[in-house]
């Protein structure tokens, strides 16, 4: 099959950036989308070309590293899937295809589809774990865990750290990043004693990185690749709420 | 070259107890006073880098990846095995090291291996401590199931992502001390050399992936934790950025490499497509407890699987193995599924594949319970395939997954290099010739939380801290290295992309150096890579410049490497003349056609020496003895 592609080319997070067009021709439908991508690049090399930046590295659809936008939407057409899962059967013979970087301001374009996301790693450092040294651990089997909890906290911990739910909403919100982690260690006993100081650490992370606010426009869940639930959302507020009406303040972390 | 295993004295089961009480310490108020570098975020580095942040020392932590959660560890599948018995099944610390000596093939070292059962028991604790989700009974203990063919069941599991959950619990400790100011994370920094000053390991050469940036980094001890080697054939399961550079530079600055000809092939994979294929995706094993492998009986025979009828079909393995049928182990299912396509009775549009069939199971068991058992597999098949396992038997083919060769290390986890250190998978020490189903979760973590951060208190006790800086001379030396070698690669005015190199090396150790080894084969090979190799430095080209993103620049690094690696494994596979586990040389077989060892001329672990790029390397041995597992030869009829 032969597509045409509306790439988003920028040099650096300096350069303003454009659309530039590319051909992708004998493409065929058993390849995935990054594979068509390797296929232009390797032909743009060829030709004395530059070849279109993306992240990427397992291909499949775990690591987070993947993901742009097709033609508006995270990740491509096919829900639950990553990009570098989808497979090029998705789409017709002639399609025409505009690819952009996630775009947000917290993630600066490092080049052409490539964003950093580094402020992910700046919410989970602020409280996204449970505070136990190695070594010092109980009995493994000594606490058990009921299986819908430990479900449920599997269900949230799923998140891939890809950033479509970002991407995808209108105020560029990570609210469902941040809420699929409060939510996997709420659930759990071990992650009780910390719970409502996590969440207000977290949140307050969240918000001076720059991320916008939930207004429950629900475009993450949709885009989101691991299917993860704005309930979470709604679960991370009823704990903002408590934890800012009732908790007491913590002592500074260390 | 010095081996010195440094195994310390007493029966097996004692040795690490005895030697925590021997090892020197550091006092709590010093710790502060030594840097320590750790390569790598996966299990092992995350988990390393965290634990020494703990303990006090100042660690910097570096990852080529824009975040620690992304390294590869991220992506196993099916689980971490622990000798807990919660099962009451006759488990034991004693078994696990038994069944992992065994399953080695008698290439490992017992004292390593005892110690790793030991510690498994730790990691659960830890790592249910930190929430990692494991699936649990409806009365809320832990669950457990067996894997790889394992008599007891003893791995724990998070669905099939047990590795995501794993590494994120690890990432999670480490963001902590992130956050404690103990560990420094330079993420999207790649260590492209070792700083070696008067034999000992004193920092490392970098280039921030985002400005081009080359920088030193000056330390007390550097912990090397970056992975597996499978991608030397181009085609694995491994991610597409796993790459063989870190240890390939410290091995060319002097550290051993042990048996790096181990490497381990997973049976069920979905096989390539076509010549863009970029990665083989693994499918997880636990598929062969119910779907039943076979060819056509006539190689000519092109209908499509359901239109054979069963009496033209050949379960090969039901036949071969009766006892053992579709589980026989990964090197023995993968090895026949090979001689099958080999002789013609390949399956799928490019003939390359056998079929994994679960019409029976469906028949036995309903759709709803396969599905339940299988769902997300059969899912994830589709999606890549476009072909629904519910109506066709799947096609699977085997592919690299794990490999078990690596940087030598003695007891402590030190390379030959005094100061440089290696974990996880990099190292070589406890899988010997073939690694069991749901070990290497455990490795990772065994080295990364238990065992290294205890271990280099024993080495940083006799150093004085902070002796050597950036500004020595040395650095001045690996910083013009590293910088010369980029502008020779961004310098070559050729036409064809690295990876179209990286694709031709693949291709020739696939074909020699991969399932079967051959004499002849590995001569054809040690004579292809040193010509590829000039032809790469010749006719690569590299777009762009070293500033910047350039991730063209990084890929053609990555593949230099592999092109000068490469060599050494095929060196190692010529030489270890006999077959064991996974190394198979079908010149020693046994009279039923499996890999027959020489525990007479080859119970040792062979560590090469490096004398210089296409240079025949020198082989040195570690000789391995067995007092508590004594060798047997594997049977599976």
């Amino acid at each position: 099959m032969d597509l045409k592609l509306n790439v988003w080319r920028q040099s650096g997070p300096d350069d303003p950036g454009r659309f530039e067009s590319y051909e992708a021709k004998d493409i065929s439908p058993d390849m995935s989308f990054l594979e068509m991508l390797d296929v232009v690049n390797e032909r743009l090399l060829e030709e004395d070309g530059d070849p279109i930046a993306f992240d990427h590295d397992c291909r499949e659809g775990i690591c987070g590293s993947c993901g742009m936008m097709i033609d508006g939407v995270p990740h491509g057409p096919k829900s639950m899937t990553t990009v570098c899962q989808l497979h090029m059967r998705s789409f017709e013979d002639g399609d025409e295809l505009t690819l952009e970087p996630f775009r947000a301001s917290s993630f600066p374009v490092l080049k052409d589809l490539y964003v950093d996301r580094t402020p992910f790693d700046t919410i989970i450092a602020s409280g996204g774990y449970i505070s136990v040294r190695t070594g010092s651990a109980k009995e493994a089997n000594s606490e058990p865990v009921r299986k819908r909890d430990a479900d449920a906290a599997f269900d949230a911990a799923a998140c891939i750290g890809c950033a479509a739910c970002v991407a995808a909403c209108p105020n560029a919100s990570a609210m469902l990043f941040t809420a699929s982690k409060v939510a996997h260690l709420a659930h759990l006993p071990q992650g009780q004693t910390e719970r409502y100081s996590r969440v207000l650490d977290m949140i307050d992370t969240h918000d001076s990185e720059g991320f916008g606010n939930c207004t429950n426009h629900g475009a993450c869940e949709n885009a989101c690749p691991k299917g993860i639930s704005v309930d979470y959302i709604a679960q991370l507020n009823r704990d903002l709420f408590k934890a800012t009406v009732t908790a007491q303040p913590e002592p500074a972390r260390g | 070259m010095e081996l010195n295993a440094r195994i310390p004295d007493g029966p097996v089961e004692k040795k690490w107890e005895n030697h925590r009480f021997e090892m020197k310490l550091v006092n709590p108020a010093n710790k502060r006073k030594y840097d320590v570098i750790v390569v790598g975020t996966g299990l092992a580095g995350a988990s390393a880098a965290a634990t020494m942040g703990e303990l006090g020392y100042n660690v910097q932590a570096f990852t080529h990846h824009e975040s620690p959660r992304r390294a590869h560890s991220i992506a196993a599948q099916g689980g971490i095995n622990a000798a807990k018995n919660y099962q009451n099944d006759g488990d034991s610390v004693y078994r696990l090291f038994y069944d992992t000596v065994k399953g080695g093939d008698f290439r490992s070292r017992e004292a390593n291996v005892y110690r790793l059962a030991e510690v498994s028991l730790n990691i659960i604790d830890q790592a249910v401590a930190q929430g990692v989700p494991f699936a649990r009974e409806y009365g809320g203990l832990l669950a457990n199931r067996s894997f790889g063919g394992a008599q007891v069941s003893r791995t724990f599991y998070a669905r099939g992502q047990t590795g995501q959950q794993l590494l994120l619990g690890a990432y999670q400790a480490l963001e902590r001390q992130v956050k404690a100011g103990k560990v420094t994370m330079h993420a999207s920094k790649e260590m492209l050399d070792v700083v070696v000053i008067d034999g000992v390991a004193r920092g490392i050469v970098t280039r921030d992936l985002r400005t081009g940036k080359i920088e030193r980094h000056a330390a007390d001890a550097v912990v090397l934790c970056t992975g597996g080697y499978s991608n030397v054939f181009f085609l694995s399961t491994n991610a597409q950025k796993c790459n063989v550079t870190a240890t390939w530079r410290a091995h060319k600055r002097g550290a051993g490499f042990a048996n790096p000809c181990f490497t381990q092939i997973h049976p069920t994979c979905i096989p390539p497509s076509g010549e863009y294929q970029s990665k083989l995706t693994l499918m997880s094993e636990s598929l062969r407890n119910d779907g039943r492998i076979w060819v056509p009986k006539d190689p000519e025979d092109k209908r499509k699987g359901n239109d054979i009828p069963e009496d033209e079909r050949d379960y090969y393995l039901e036949r071969l193995y009766p006892s053992f049928g579709n589980l026989t182990p990964r090197d023995i299912a993968s090895r026949r599924a090979k001689e099958m396509v080999d002789k013609g009775h390949g399956v799928g549009p490019l003939e390359n594949g056998v079929f994994l069939d679960f019409k029976h199971a469906i028949e036995r068991l309903g759709k709803d319970t396969v599905a339940e058992r299988y769902g997300n597999l059969f899912e994830m098949y589709e999606r890549i395939t476009g072909e629904d396992p519910y109506e066709r038997p799947m096609r699977i083919f085997p592919a690299p997954h794990y490999t078990m060769g690596g940087l030598w290390v003695d007891y402590d986890l030190m390379t030959t290099v005094p100061g440089l250190f290696a974990a996880g998978e990099a190292n070589f020490s406890d899988h010997g010739a073939n690694r069991l189903g749901a070990s290497a979760l455990m490795q990772g973590l065994a080295d990364g939380y238990f065992v290294v951060p205890l271990t280099i208190g024993n080495y940083l006790a006799d150093v004085t801290p902070g002796t050597v800086d950036t500004t020595h001379a040395a650095f001045s030396d690996v910083e013009r290295d590293v910088t010369d070698r980029q502008n020779r690669l961004l310098g070559s005015d050729g036409s064809r992309s690295a990876a179209s190199f990286h694709r031709e090396l693949g291709g020739i150790m696939w074909e020699h150096c991969g399932m079967v080894r051959t004499e002849e084969g590995l001569r054809t090979a040690l004579q292809r890579i040193p010509e590829l190799r000039e032809q790469f430095w010749n006719e690569v080209r590299v777009p762009g410049t070293g500033e910047g993103l350039n991730p063209e620049l990084e890929q053609a690094g990555r593949v230099a490497d592999f092109l000068e690696f490469a060599e050494v494994m095929c060196w190692d596979a010529l030489t270890r003349d006999e077959s064991c586990g996974a190394h198979y040389r079908p010149e020693h077989v046994t009279d039923e056609g499996e890999a027959k060892r020489d525990d007479e001329n080859f119970s040792h672990a062979a560590v090469w020496e490096f004398t210089g790029v296409g240079e025949e390397p020198v082989r040195h041995t570690e000789e391995l003895e067995f007092p508590n597992v004594p060798p047997s030869q594997r049977s599976y009829k």
